[in-house]
């Protein structure tokens, strides 16, 4: 038995898992259209490489990863390109972004794979490979995986913890993958040791999931996998990647660091059974496992092609009269669907639907009355309190000093605060108007450089040009007034040769002889 | 003791050696205070506040000479901080000097442009590309909105255009909480 840790606070919210995890998973139907948006993943949005037009195969490559933090997006079916314009994504601003538009042809036939043989390939290209095959990290936050798989500095992560907590309500996409695909899973794992030269692999999964404990355990011991099977206990958010380290581990990443600082690498089970799926079968990443639960007739798990309209999903998984919305994500840390024309993409872990009676809208605020319960709850040991007063104040540097940054924006804080105040929101806010700032001052240092060396080359420009009149009025004076046969000019001709010998009788110092000749002249 | 005098003559001898070195080696070039005002304002180099550029309006700040209200693009904000750092009240903006406008960049219509390279000599921040006869380009990266290409061009072929609302510049709004009175 591992000994295990606890992290700060947490909450413990009705689980609603049920709902959604009996059924196994299930193929959601092939859409007619697909809008697959080019940035699905943190970093820079994909560039596109196909045109209007074209006819594209399944996992072919639609967008090409552009500058170093992103990742290659694919046809998720076959068909032709329709059109490559702004369409709404998920996003809680429901703002558009530039998507490749897809008519399926309903064959779904695959382009050409090749595994990735991992033995003859040089880790490096193995990495490059895996940008191009689209992987980015399946819990939600979709960093490009083939960075996290770069061990830096040799055998830095020591250890690999496997993610499989899954502590959001209502969410069950990771409980069914785990029954369901374990071996594949395991398989991911053990790759991802190789490459970062791991020498202990860490599967955390909270007890509420018995199942997947055994599935994993018995594929474990199946595939002779030395990876040590953990239930952990189940308290939100232990999930949260520095929450399940620390629990399994007992270390803490430090302020503003990252888990490698700490020799751990941590990935969630969905992303650790793309990539068997990438290197076994040189399979991109064209489609995940999404929970639709909540207000519909059908709650269940759905393998969904990226890009399909959430709408399309959501009637598969059947309407109910009292459905009023749509959150990506779960209740803690999701966020509302303006338009459910919007695609399921890489980040999509669920879809839950919302009616009065699940989500009653919460009571009125009132103000803080400095209870302390966030601060009691806060996972991060921050003071919640404090952050909403500088957050609300607008007072950033003090927030910044209250460690806002280090905030995970898990909702412990709201959910536990008897004033009702929506905390997080003004976390969000602080922080994205820290980002604008800072962008803005980057912006004003560049002004100022290029204004200052457009200023001092104007100047050099400016006595450049003096110089050169300078240089030139002399001589067209001398010109002008000294006829050059004049017995002045010969006194200066003279007087230059006279001057040009002493010159050169100096630097022939180490040959005396030459003196006489030359002085003589 | 001898010892011991040599010892401390030593290290005054090097502390002062270190410190002369240093007073040379980073000596702090110009004016610190103007620097700091400058730093503070928005760099847009547009000349709206009386002075041609930021530089030399900070520099009329601190020798007491112009007020802090006068940077429209910097707007209430920039006056704050401002305020803020020359310990004097905030006021607000003053309106000679014109309103603070959305950001915006410029985009010369390429179809139009004769290439006269009048708007390279007037962008004080070379945001714009071309040559003479050809079309010109701004790079909207750079461009700080300025303005003072607009009125240079012969075939008023250059406009302004707001940036608009989009990923990568969005921001959570700040929370509307209706809170309840307690009285
Ligand atoms: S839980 Fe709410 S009321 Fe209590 S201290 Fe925190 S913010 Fe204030
Ligand atoms: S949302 Fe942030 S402040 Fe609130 S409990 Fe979570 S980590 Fe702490
Ligand atoms: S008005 Fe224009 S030039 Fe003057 S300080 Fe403000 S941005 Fe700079
Ligand atoms: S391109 Fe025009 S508006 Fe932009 S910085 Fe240059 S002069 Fe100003």
């Amino acid at each position: 038995m591992r000994q295990l840790f606890r992290f700060h606070g947490g909450v413990h919210p009705p689980e609603h898992k049920a709902v959604s995890s009996a059924a196994p998973i299930v193929q959601a139907r092939l859409p007619q259209r697909l809008i697959i948006p080019l940035r699905q993943h943190i970093g820079t949005s994909a560039r596109p490489c196909v045109a209007v037009g074209d006819k594209v195969l399944k996992g072919q490559m639609i967008g090409r990863a552009e500058g170093y933090v992103s990742a290659a997006v694919h046809a998720s079916t076959s068909g032709a390109v329709v059109a490559i314009e702004m369409r709404p994504v998920a996003h809680p601003s429901g703002l558009s972004d530039l998507c490749v538009v897809l008519e399926a042809d309903g064959d779904d036939r695959w382009i050409e794979r090749t595994p990735l043989d991992l033995g003859r390939m040089d880790a490096s290209y193995v990495r490059n490979r895996l940008r191009d095959l689209g992987l980015a990290g399946l819990g939600g936050a979709v960093f490009p995986s083939f960075i996290k798989l770069n061990p830096g500095a040799p055998a830095k992560v020591s250890t690999l913890v496997i993610n499989g907590a899954e502590c959001e309500p209502w969410i069950t996409c990771d409980d069914r993958l785990m029954r369901e695909r374990a071996q594949d899973i395991l398989t991911g794992a053990r790759i991802m040791a190789t490459l970062l030269h791991s020498t202990n692999i860490l599967v955390g999964i909270e007890d509420n999931k018995p199942e997947a404990l055994a599935a994993l355990q018995a594929a474990a011991r199946s595939l002779d996998v030395p990876a040590d099977i953990v239930a952990v206990p189940t308290l939100y958010p232990g999930g949260g990647a520095k929450q399940l380290i620390q629990v399994l581990t007992g270390k803490e990443a430090p302020s503003g660091g990252r888990s490698t600082d700490i020799g751990v690498q941590c990935f969630n089970v969905g992303t650790a059974y793309a990539l068997a799926r990438a290197v076994q079968h040189g399979e991109p990443l064209v489609s995940r496992i999404v929970s639709v639960t909540g207000a519909v007739a059908r709650p269940q798990n759905y393998e969904v092609l990226l890009g399909t309209p959430m709408a399309e999903l959501l009637e598969q998984a059947g309407h109910t009269s009292e459905a009023n919305g749509v959150i990506m994500g779960g209740p803690m840390m999701g966020f509302d669907i303006a338009d459910t024309a919007a695609p399921v993409v890489k980040a999509t872990n669920c879809l839950l639907v919302k009616s009065p009676r699940l989500f009653p809208p919460p009571p009125r605020a009132m103000p803080c009355i400095r209870c302390g319960a966030c601060a009691r709850a806060c996972p991060a040991r921050l003071q919640p309190q404090e952050l909403y007063w500088f957050a609300r104040a607008k007072n950033f540097g003090k927030a910044q000093e209250y460690h806002l940054f280090d905030c995970i924006e898990c909702g412990c804080c709201n959910y536990v605060c008897p004033s009702h105040l929506p905390l997080v929101d003004y976390y969000r806010y602080a922080k994205s108007e820290i980002w604008a700032r800072e962008q803005e001052k980057n912006a004003a240092d560049l002004a100022r450089r290029r204004h200052e060396s457009r200023v001092s080359r104007q100047e050099r420009e400016k006595v450049e040009r003096a110089e050169r009149l300078a240089a030139k009025a002399p001589v067209k004076k001398a010109q002008a007034t000294v006829p050059p046969d004049s017995a002045e000019a010969a006194a200066r001709k003279a007087l230059i040769a006279e001057t040009l010998a002493r010159v050169q009788a100096k630097q022939a110092g180490t040959a005396p002889e030459n003196i006489d000749t030359n002085s003589s002249s | 003791m001898l010892a011991a005098v040599l010892v401390m003559a030593a290290i005054a001898l090097l502390v002062g050696g270190v410190l002369g070195y240093a007073a040379v080696r980073f000596r702090v070039e110009g004016d610190p205070l103007a620097d700091k005002i400058d730093a503070l304002l928005p760099q847009t180099q547009c000349g709206q506040c009386g002075y041609p550029g930021c530089k030399p309006y900070a520099q009329a700040i601190a020798e007491g000479s112009a007020d802090i209200n006068q940077c429209p693009p910097g707007g209430e904000d920039g006056i704050r901080r401002l305020a803020e750092l020359l310990g004097k009240e905030f006021k607000p903006l003053n309106a000679e000097h014109g309103q603070p406008k959305p950001k915006s960049v410029a985009l010369i219509d390429e179809a139009v442009c004769i290439g006269c390279t009048l708007c390279i000599q007037a962008c004080p921040v070379d945001a714009i590309l071309g040559a003479s006869k050809q079309m010109h380009t701004v790079l909207a990266a750079e461009c700080t909105g300025c303005e003072l290409c607009i009125a240079p061009c012969p075939v008023d072929c250059i406009t302004m255009q707001p940036i608009a609302e989009d990923l990568a510049n969005w921001k959570w709004k700040y929370p509307a909480v209706p809170l309840k009175d307690v009285a």
